[in-house]
């Protein structure tokens, strides 16, 4: 029977170490809602996700209940609207019409994000594809809580260049499109390579083709309980410091597990997978800097930056994995820069750069995110920027991604708000030198030689 | 049998017990277990309930028992067992 420091270790983990579940995602496809005519294609999608959706808060919320766990966000993915709306629409004005069904359908069902305002260009864009991308700005500037992702690159496709350089613009011009807020547009927009089919988390969550009609994604969360369980750990060696993670991450999953489960019993929609990504949040003690700060480094940054990264991935996968029936989606420790207050201060005191965040992400999940830039970066140094991740993505035959903020109006030095979970950023400076030449060759880059595995 | 597992922390006092005990009788809550330590000179206690014979639902003993522990300056956490379990044994 479980004993009474077990029970007070769970609850500790809840109360002081900021343990929740970050997020119960639904997925849901649209397939079947394509049609021709643009206004019964936004009526199916209105009443489609609006059906399927109507529980998920208070579903949430009873579950949050019942085992004491605080469900931070209740979240809905689609499938990417470049393919439902191809049929209907004929400019990018058309697509943002869906923009609008999908935020509207979000305030009523009671979710904060709703992702899916996605298209998948890996080798190539089909007209809806380059419409659907060409309204992203709009999209982002009009709506609230629509969440955007751009798939532009793939190990088994290599790099859409043509797609690169057009993001690049993209980003800049919804940067532009909502300066009001310092370009928080671009907060809700990412570009991914080999972008996953069931990620709950936002920004880049959308229902992939693959998958079935409904699914029930769930992303946990835990660096505070890592952070806390290391510090007990202090001057040990390696050995016991990665065990000492793996035990940790086992407990964190289980509980993602099990509210999994639940959710999916009570909405009738099946399981799909937990996430097992760490995701910090700007709040005192939920950070994964944290964590590589107790691993002993002065600041996220240091040398041995990497290799501790490296190993925290590589263990929080290992206890994860044998916590859950299903894992998927993203699963590794995110690294976001303006939500997590780790990463701020190693910004702030000058130990971390944009080139040590490239190099951490070779060996964790997701990518450059959440890193506020100069507003005055060039559409190509930006372009740049992804060609770069995006090759390390497929390269490494993993899941890269970035979410770059190009604060318009403001420069190196100065700070942006962005606020809630976003949290606040120091704008990080970039490399100087032009790709201009490099980014307006278009075409693609071909797949890697190990890609062809057949 | 579903278990629910209900915790009581904070300063001790006199009658913490019986004033969850109260609550726990009047709504046809049976008692399996309780263990007790006072760890820095905090009240720790945790019971083991059957709540399959209450008529009220979950949601309303979660907020009744923390209102309990708000009138006498302890908290009372009121959760289902499958959280702990699934936690702490493979």
């Amino acid at each position: 029977m479980i004993n009474i420091f077990e029970v007070a270790e769970t609850n500790e983990m809840i109360e002081k170490e900021n343990l929740d579940v970050r997020t119960i995602t639904l997925g849901i496809s649209l397939l079947d809602c394509i049609d021709s005519d643009l206004k019964i294609l936004n009526e199916k999608i209105y009443h489609k996700i609006y059906e399927a959706a109507k529980d998920l808060v208070n579903v949430g919320e009873e579950i949050s209940k019942e085992y004491g766990i605080p469900i931070v966000n209740k979240r809905i993915s689609v499938t990417p609207i470049a393919l439902i709306g191809g049929a209907a629409c004929k400019s990018a004005e058309d697509f943002i019409s869906i923009a609008n069904t999908l935020d509207k359908v979000a305030h009523e069902v009671g979710v904060n994000f709703i992702g899916g305002y996605s298209a998948l260009v890996s080798k190539g864009m089909t007209k809806a594809d380059e419409f659907l991308i060409q309204s992203i700005p709009k999209a982002l500037s009009v709506t609230e809580r629509v969440c955007s992702s751009v798939n532009l690159g793939a190990t088994k496709t290599g790099i859409n260049m043509d797609a690169v350089k057009l993001m690049g613009k993209i980003i800049k011009q919804t940067a532009e499109a909502t300066k009001e807020n310092d370009s928080l547009g671009c907060a809700k927009l990412v570009v991914f390579c080999n972008a996953p089919d069931d990620n709950p988390f936002m920004a880049g969550a959308f229902h992939g083709v693959t998958e079935a009609d409904k699914i029930i994604n769930v992303g946990v969360s835990g660096p505070g309980v890592v952070k806390t369980a290391l510090s007990k750990i202090r001057g040990e060696n390696f050995e016991v410091l990665c065990e000492t993670i793996k035990k940790t991450a086992f407990k964190v999953t289980r509980v993602g597990q099990l509210v999994a489960k639940e959710a999916s019993k009570m909405l009738n929609v099946p399981f799909g997978i937990v996430d097992l990504s760490l995701a910090p949040t700007p709040a005192i003690g939920d950070s994964v800097a944290d964590i590589l700060c107790e691993m002993g480094l002065e600041y996220a940054g240091a040398p041995g930056t990497t290799a501790a990264l490296a190993l925290l991935n590589d263990q929080v996968k290992k206890g994860g994995v044998m916590a859950s029936s299903y894992v998927g989606g993203l699963s590794g420790a995110f690294i976001p820069v303006s939500e997590d207050q780790g990463m701020i201060d190693a910004v702030s005191a000058g130990a971390l750069t944009l080139e040590k965040l490239e190099a951490m992400t070779c060996v964790c999940s997701v990518g450059l995110d959440m890193i506020a830039i100069p507003g005055d970066t060039k559409d190509t140094t930006i372009s740049g920027i992804i060609a770069d991740e995006m090759a390390i993505g497929m390269v490494n035959q993993k899941t890269t991604a970035v979410r770059i903020i190009p604060v318009i109006g403001k420069g190196v030095g100065e700070t942006v708000e962005f606020g809630g979970l976003l949290g606040y950023a120091p704008i990080m400076p970039v490399n100087k030198f032009s790709c201009d030449a490099f980014v307006n060759r278009g075409g693609r880059i071909p797949a890697p030689i190990h890609s062809f595995k057949n | 049998m579903k278990k629910t597992i209900i915790t009581v922390v904070g300063k001790d006092t006199v009658g913490i017990i019986a004033k969850v005990c109260t609550y726990l009788a009047d709504n046809q809550i049976n008692i399996l277990d309780i263990s007790q330590t006072i760890v820095q000179e905090y009240f720790n206690m945790m019971m083991i309930v059957d709540t399959n014979q209450t008529k009220k639902d979950f949601a309303v003993i979660v907020e009744e028992l923390a209102k309990i522990g708000e009138s006498i300056g302890v908290i009372i956490k009121c959760q289902k067992e499958e959280i702990f379990n699934q936690m702490h044994r493979i």
